[in-house]
């Protein structure tokens, strides 16, 4: 493990921009983290939580409507934000690689997998079809494919749901990347070719010295797999820190209302630990802590003014006043908190 | 305590063809020769991986499916013996939550008349005991008054969910099928709709046959657990029981195969080789032993009877004689 972090982002924020102009939605807001090499970081937030644009961030692949207006990306020690679109597609597929939710939607249906495979080693490394076939033979086999000199020849239609996610991880490792972030790898595989999915990343991250990021939803897959966890809210990073650590004493309440909503195996728990309201309108975000309507906690000072992000020590941080120093901290109030089942929540109208 | 629900021997076959005009080839076996029951008041979680039967079994139940063989019993009266009136009867007694609250729900029609459609093709209701009737089910789910007036894609997630559970309980049923109800939802409104649905079992008796893929959701909600693979009961019994200290096989692979709670939960790990056969040629004798990592030669052969073992029913060959 290097001193310098492997990939590092300052105060980096990504915003979608109406054409008018008249409507920003900030889907990615002062992001700081950073990864060292050999870590696995789990990003971990609702759907519009801004996890995936923060991932298409990291790659330089955001839709024409969105701007990365603020902040460095600092990569393997070279800054991504200064460089050219071709510089880009040098670095994407080669020293970082992305796997994708949906394999079908991620292989293409016209061309054989030997084809799809070898691809990135054309590209970035200009062999020849024949030898991008035999180095594709040898990726599927440590994907543990069955018989891959009889799959490479074969397409995408004629393998099952869990092989074509295998494929798709062959073409992330085909290049030996650095980094690779897997965005919800495993949501539409069933459990236990899940855990053979999981199970064959953690070899794979070990063999080749991957740095991994895990985009999800789930937190299981965070306790499974990640050694580090950045709890994203409304496009901003919440809390952070090493995996064990937060999930022992969450400081966030978002995070800690997130781990009690979780339905456990050996529950003996009536009710579960519900999170009242919904998630807010990422286009017209409150002035203060964007958690501050559903929060328990809350108290006068989160409607008014958004906390940043304190330092924890042990590489956590949290942004919630409740882990400021004590003297920034007011007394608490009738801040209003939702009633039962989210009936106060945007969609009403009220 | 009494059975609401009983399903005995229950099998559906369809025929699979090949290519445009080809003849029969054989037989899927969806579900295959099943028996359960759900009691007044409880839930019986179903679980399963993709091709297991599951989504079979609950349009058995729901009747939108015939059986090939076997019958559903409910309310002691056997299902296939019902006249016109009785399966009217029965359809009211038995209504559906599915996965998807943007899809269940038509965008064009009013709040109102979502949960009130029910109403209105069962019961003969004057108009303002419709309204009166809706107004109370959208309190029941916890849904102010005045969403009754408003369109589908004024809610969220959540909310359409607490709808389309208005919309079921609109009729008074006595069983509700829950297909992955809340897979589809965001996490942090998993729980309030998984607490929703155990008052509503509360104040209302329901019962509920639950169908999902969370593990530890099922292990929640459920009072017992029917384990499928390839169309087959692997394993039934006491929710508890059965997530803490399963005994078939695959049972033992699928709970440990759930994702962890907590970092710190170490547990053995059972990673299965290989996918779900092709239920168009299940493997002979035991269904899960190409897979199992306990299979010996008579698995091959013959296929275990579902048997008592400590407290619960499992059919496997480890267990028994």
């Amino acid at each position: 493990m290097t001193a310098e972090p492997l990939l590092s982002l300052e105060n980096l924020s990504t915003h979608y921009v109406s054409q008018q102009g008249s409507r920003v939605v900030r889907a990615v807001d002062d992001v700081t983290l950073s990864l060292n090499a050999g870590e696995s970081l789990g990003i971990v937030g609702e759907s519009g939580s801004g996890k995936t644009t923060l991932a298409l961030t990291i790659l330089r692949l955001l839709p024409p409507a969105a701007r990365i207006v603020s902040g460095r990306l600092v990569f393997d020690g070279e800054d991504l934000r200064t460089k050219s679109d071709s510089e880009m597609r040098r670095v994407r597929g080669k020293r970082i690689a992305m796997v994708l939710q949906d394999p079908m939607a991620s292989l293409n249906p016209l061309f054989s997998i030997g084809d799809q495979v070898g691809e990135p080693i054309r590209v970035h490394e200009g062999a020849s079809r024949a030898s991008a076939w035999q180095r594709a033979v040898g990726l599927l086999k440590s994907v543990r494919i069955a018989s891959p000199e009889m799959r490479v020849r074969q397409y995408p239609h004629e393998m099952s749901g869990g092989m074509r996610q295998r494929i798709v991880g062959a073409i992330g490792i085909s290049c030996g990347p650095r980094l690779l972030i897997a965005d919800e790898p495993t949501t539409s595989l069933d459990l236990t070719i899940q855990a053979q999915y999981l199970d064959l990343l953690r070899d794979l991250q070990r063999r080749h010295a991957l740095t991994l990021i895990f985009i999800t939803h789930n937190l299981g897959i965070v306790a499974r797999m990640c050694n580090r966890l950045a709890v994203m809210y409304a496009g901003r990073v919440v809390e952070q820190g090493p995996v064990a650590r937060i999930f022992n004493a969450p400081a966030h309440p978002y995070t800690q209302a997130l781990l009690g909503s979780l339905p456990r195996m050996s529950d003996e728990r009536e009710r579960l630990t519900a999170i009242e309201g919904q998630p807010p309108d990422l286009a017209s975000l409150p002035p203060g802590c964007a958690f501050a309507a559903r929060c328990p906690m809350a108290f006068a000072r989160c409607a008014a003014e958004a906390p940043p992000e304190f330092t924890l020590g042990e590489g956590r941080t949290a942004r919630c006043w409740l882990a400021a120093p004590a003297t920034a901290r007011a007394p608490l109030s009738a801040h209003a908190v939702g009633g039962e089942g989210g009936a106060h929540a945007e969609g009403i109208g009220g | 305590m009494s059975a609401l629900l009983e399903a005995a021997g229950l099998s559906k076959h369809f025929p699979a063809r090949r290519g445009l005009f080809g003849g029969d080839h054989g037989v899927v076996r969806a579900v295959d020769d099943i028996s359960f029951s759900i009691d007044n008041g409880r839930t019986l979680g179903v679980v399963g991986e993709s091709g297991c039967g599951k989504t079979t079994t609950a349009k058995l139940v729901l009747g939108l499916e015939t059986p090939t063989a076997g019958a559903i019993r409910f309310d002691g009266r056997d299902l296939a013996g019902l006249d016109a009136v009785g399966r009217r009867h029965y359809r009211k007694s038995v209504q559906a939550v599915f996965q998807d609250p943007f899809a269940s729900l038509s965008p064009r029609m009013r709040i109102s008349a979502i949960i009130a459609e029910p109403l209105i093709t069962n019961e003969a209701v004057t108009a303002t005991d419709v309204r009166r009737r809706v107004l109370e089910l959208l309190d029941l789910v916890g849904l102010p008054q005045r969403s009754a007036d408003l369109f589908p894609h004024e809610f969220s997630g959540g909310q359409r969910q607490r709808i389309a559970i208005a919309r079921a309980l609109a009729v008074s049923p006595k069983l509700v099928v829950l297909d992955e109800p809340v897979s589809a939802l965001d996490v942090s409104i998993r729980a309030q709709i998984l607490n929703l649905l155990r008052d509503l079992q509360d104040r209302l008796g329901l019962s509920y046959l639950f169908i999902a893929h969370d593990l530890a959701a099922v292990a929640h909600m459920s009072h017992e657990i029917v384990v499928m693979y390839l169309g087959k009961i692997v394993e039934a019994g006491d929710a508890r029981t059965l997530a803490r200290h399963p005994k078939h096989p695959y049972t033992q692979a699928l709970f440990s195969a759930a994702l962890p709670s907590h970092p710190e939960e170490r547990r053995e790990e059972v990673v299965l080789a290989g996918e779900v056969p092709s239920p168009l040629k299940p493997p002979a004798g035991c269904r899960f032993h190409p897979r199992c990592p306990h299979a010996m030669p008579r698995c091959a052969q013959a296929a275990p009877a579902l048997i008592q073992v400590e407290g619960r029913m499992v059919a496997c060959h480890l267990y028994g004689t």
